[in-house]
């Protein structure tokens, strides 16, 4: 297909050729997968295939989507490829909310049936006579020392607050997108990116916080457990949200997208509102209630 | 339906782009017809090696006493043979007919992503390899049951962390590949061909992608927990530090009873197209199919925890989850009634893929009377873990999906392959896996009624006739499935020449194309009227 087609012109829906992408991302997962199991079971080499897998993936990435962003430019994709593109990162989303339900599931059966549960008579009779059905809990076997739960209205709050400007400033950058003025979307999404960044700062800084002084550790109980695990998972999102978010503003400064064909932009924009909407949730569920 | 012919006449673009032969065509194709090939041969190789652990399995029950593996082998026999057939084996059976088949009965070029198409694919063999693999490592692979309940999962080696890499691995896959399916529906059908106007089986497989995308992540988020209290000291499911090993159950059985569904909806699909095919008649109550298989997949969300009946739950608990489990009877009685009645004074005549249709239309319905039975819960305390659960799940699994899929593969392979299968063979392979089906999997429902635990090595001797007839059965069984391999090589290499549409009662797109199918059909799209 020759690049003279505009996006509205392009006859037939976009198949391409042949591609060595997916076989590279195969690899790449699968050394990700084995290192990981070597690494965590401490089997030496485990790192370099890990590594190794990691870079892969990553080169994988960079081409594959360098090579769609290309093709987008190139007006190959028609109004229909958009439409595609739409739904498909509608469902993607779909997906990641029902991959935080899985643990959003466990800290509400952690806090509304297992600690009761635990602390029934039948089981204080049994096993642990001491257990409280109290959250936050470690557990009634825990040993690792007293430990205090991160407030919500410290860094929590105005990480809150970071996350929900960042928002405001993505829709003020797509509007300056919309508006073709240029100057409004780079500044726009330059702020949400340092946005990002601060909250990830922040978030570090929590954690190194929560270890060495409020004594709350991945090990501290099922409490450390679904704190960790569902603000990590979340500070992954923001992670790759803003990686995302750098590379459209790399393509905007390559002069890519325009008022009326910009879906690359929309869908990290999607993407980014989502990481934002599971984090009020978590700051309710995690931090305040 | 009015179409224009897809022919070879639109191969405008394709010419200019670089065709790698060989090997490399199949490692890079983003060709819809060629990653369903390869989704269908990769299934049957997996049906094989599920198969040779399933015969281990029969072979150590063929007496009492422990003769062929030890007990932990034969528990990661078990574990394996589960998780290969359902994610390794029909699972991408199924993807590998909507792959071939959606673009063709929609009248769309390709699938709407096609090199994810082929990234979907290509991540099945590393996770194969992973599952498979972890037979040679030390302590050997997962020895769990499919369903890798902790606290065992937590303490096993390094077979079971290869295996949550494997399921995290095809979870990726599936999801893709799902995402993939539903847009495709959505967006890629020809002008005029309106969702209600669909072939059924894209109905089903739009229902059941969105089913996949919906619980393929719980499944992931489940097994994540599993490694982390493996290896990162978290306690999820540890009760000593506040968390509950019927915790994972909850969440494993919320992927999991839609994950039925996810196996049994496109093989209704399957026979949706090929019952009234054989009877010559528009299917019976097609809204009526559509409104049935949504409502099966809403229910398949909220009836987990009837795999859970003996873990401990309030009466209260028991007794939702019991009638709304016998909720699910509706929708699918109603396609049971409409298949019937689709036959119902038609000119009906049973070639292969009708046999195998009706073979199961009734061993699909016992198995369905028998979940019936297992719904109860008074009864599943009694029955739970027992031989005849097992049968029950056989029979949606293996006359159910398993026979669906023979049903699809020998109604198109005249569209694949451009030749007519052998006749006599298919027939034989049908009468045989159904005498041999029913041989293996009807006596178990006596152990299991009489009490013989599954997932045991050994079993005291009263059960020792009906495991013999049984293992007879599994082992004639596995034979019979290489006449189907014979079937398809035959068909690959010659045979009577098919016609663009060699069933004269079959309907839709699929048909308006020559046969074999031409590498690239639907450039220009159809008009559907």
């Amino acid at each position: 297909m020759s690049s003279s087609h505009t996006p509205q012109q392009a006859p037939y829906y976009y198949v391409p050729a042949p591609s060595t992408y997916p076989i590279t991302g195969s690899i790449a997962l699968f050394l990700f997968a084995l290192g990981s199991v070597l690494t965590m079971n401490k089997i030496s080499g485990g790192g370099f295939v890990l590594g190794a897998g990691l870079l892969v993936l990553f080169y994988m990435m960079y081409i594959w989507f360098g090579k769609v962003a290309q093709e987008s430019e190139g007006g190959l994709y028609s109004k229909r490829v958009g439409v595609s593109f739409r739904w498909a990162m509608g469902w993607f989303i779909f997906s990641e909310v029902m991959f935080f339900a899985a643990f959003f599931g466990a800290l509400f059966y952690a806090r509304v049936l297992a600690m009761p549960d635990l602390a029934s008579l039948e089981h204080q009779a049994l096993l642990w006579p001491d257990a409280k059905a109290l959250w936050p809990n470690a557990g009634p076997a825990y040993d690792g020392g007293p430990f205090t739960p991160m407030g919500a209205w410290g860094i929590p709050a105005i990480n809150t607050l970071l996350l929900l400007t960042s928002g405001v400033t993505l829709t003020w950058a797509h509007h300056g997108l919309l508006h073709n003025n240029r100057g409004q979307l780079k500044l726009g999404l330059f702020l949400t990116i340092a946005l990002g960044a601060v909250f990830l700062f922040l978030q570090g800084y929590e954690y190194a916080h929560a270890y060495s002084e409020l004594n709350v550790k991945m090990t501290t109980g099922v409490f450390g457990s679904v704190f960790y695990m569902l603000t990590g998972f979340h500070g992954f999102h923001v992670t790759v949200g803003a990686t995302m978010l750098i590379v459209i503003l790399c393509r905007v400064l390559a002069g890519h997208f325009s008022p009326e064909n910009h879906f690359g932009f929309e869908a990290v924009a999607w993407y980014w509102h989502f990481v934002d909407v599971v984090w009020l949730l978590l700051f309710v569920v995690v931090y305040w209630i | 339906m009015a179409a224009i012919p897809g022919g070879a006449d639109h191969s405008h673009d394709h010419s200019h782009d670089h065709h790698p032969s060989g090997l490399m065509r199949w490692v890079t194709t983003t060709n819809h017809k060629d990653i369903g090939s390869m989704y269908l041969w990769f299934s049957f190789a997996m049906f094989i090696v599920g198969g040779i652990m399933a015969l281990v399995i029969r072979a150590e029950l063929f007496q009492p006493g422990l003769q062929v593996v030890d007990p932990d082998r034969f528990n990661q026999m078990t574990t394996l043979h589960g998780l290969i057939m359902v994610f390794g084996a029909i699972m991408p059976a199924f993807v590998g007919f909507a792959n071939w088949m959606l673009p063709l009965m929609i009248g769309a070029s390709d699938m709407a992503f096609a090199r994810m198409n082929n990234w979907s694919f290509w991540l099945l063999p590393p996770a194969a390899i992973l599952l498979t693999g972890s037979l040679l490592v030390p302590g050997g692979a997962a020895a769990s049951g499919w369903t890798l309940y902790p606290p065992l999962t937590v303490q096993m080696g390094i077979g079971m962390d290869m295996a949550i890499f494997a399921v995290h691995i095809l979870g990726i896959s599936s999801i893709m590949g799902s995402i993939n399916i539903v847009t495709t529906i959505l967006n890629m059908r020809a002008p005029g061909m309106t969702l209600m106007k669909m072939p059924l089986f894209c109905w089903t497989w739009l229902i059941t992608a969105y089913l996949v995308i919906a619980v393929m992540p719980v499944l992931a988020g489940a097994v994540t927990m599993i490694l982390t209290d493996r290896h990162f000291g978290t306690s999820f499911f540890n009760a000593a530090g506040g968390g509950d090993p019927v915790l994972y159950q909850h969440i494993f059985w919320f992927f999991g009873h839609p994950e039925v569904y996810i196996i049994a909806i496109p093989a209704f699909g399957v026979v949706s197209q090929v019952i009234p095919a054989f009877s010559r008649k528009p299917l019976f109550g097609y809204a009526s199919m559509v409104y049935a298989t949504s409502s099966i997949a809403i229910l398949s969300f909220i009836v987990w925890a009837h795999h859970m009946y003996t873990v401990g739950m309030p009466v209260a608990g028991q007794l939702y989850f019991m009638f709304a489990t016998m909720l699910i009877a509706v929708p699918t009685g109603v396609k049971v009634f409409n298949w019937v009645a689709t036959m119902w004074r038609g000119s009906l005549t049973f070639e292969t893929p009708m046999l195998f249709s009706i073979g199961f239309l009734f061993l699909f319905t016992l198995g369905g009377f028998s979940g019936l039975v297992l719904s109860m819960t008074a009864v599943d305390v009694q029955l739970h873990d027992s031989y005849y659960v097992v049968a029950h799940f056989h029979y949606v699994m293996v006359a159910g999906a398993l026979f669906s899929a023979y049903a699809g593969a020998y109604y198109w392979l005249p569209k694949w392959t451009g030749h007519m299968y052998d006749e006599k063979l298919g027939k034989l392979h049908f009468w045989l896996s159904l005498i041999f089906f029913n041989m293996t999997f009807f006596v178990q429902h006596f152990l299991g009624l009489a009490g013989m635990p599954r997932r045991i090595p050994d079993y005291s001797l009263q059960f020792a006739e009906f495991n013999k007839i049984s293992s007879i059965g599994a082992f004639g069984f596995g034979l019979s499935q290489l006449v189907f391999l014979v079937v398809v090589l035959k068909c690959l290499k010659g045979g009577e020449k098919a016609s663009a549409k060699p069933w004269d009662g079959a309907e839709g797109l699929e048909w308006t194309v020559p046969s074999p199918a031409p590498h690239h059909t639907f450039e220009v799209p159809p008009v559907v009227k």
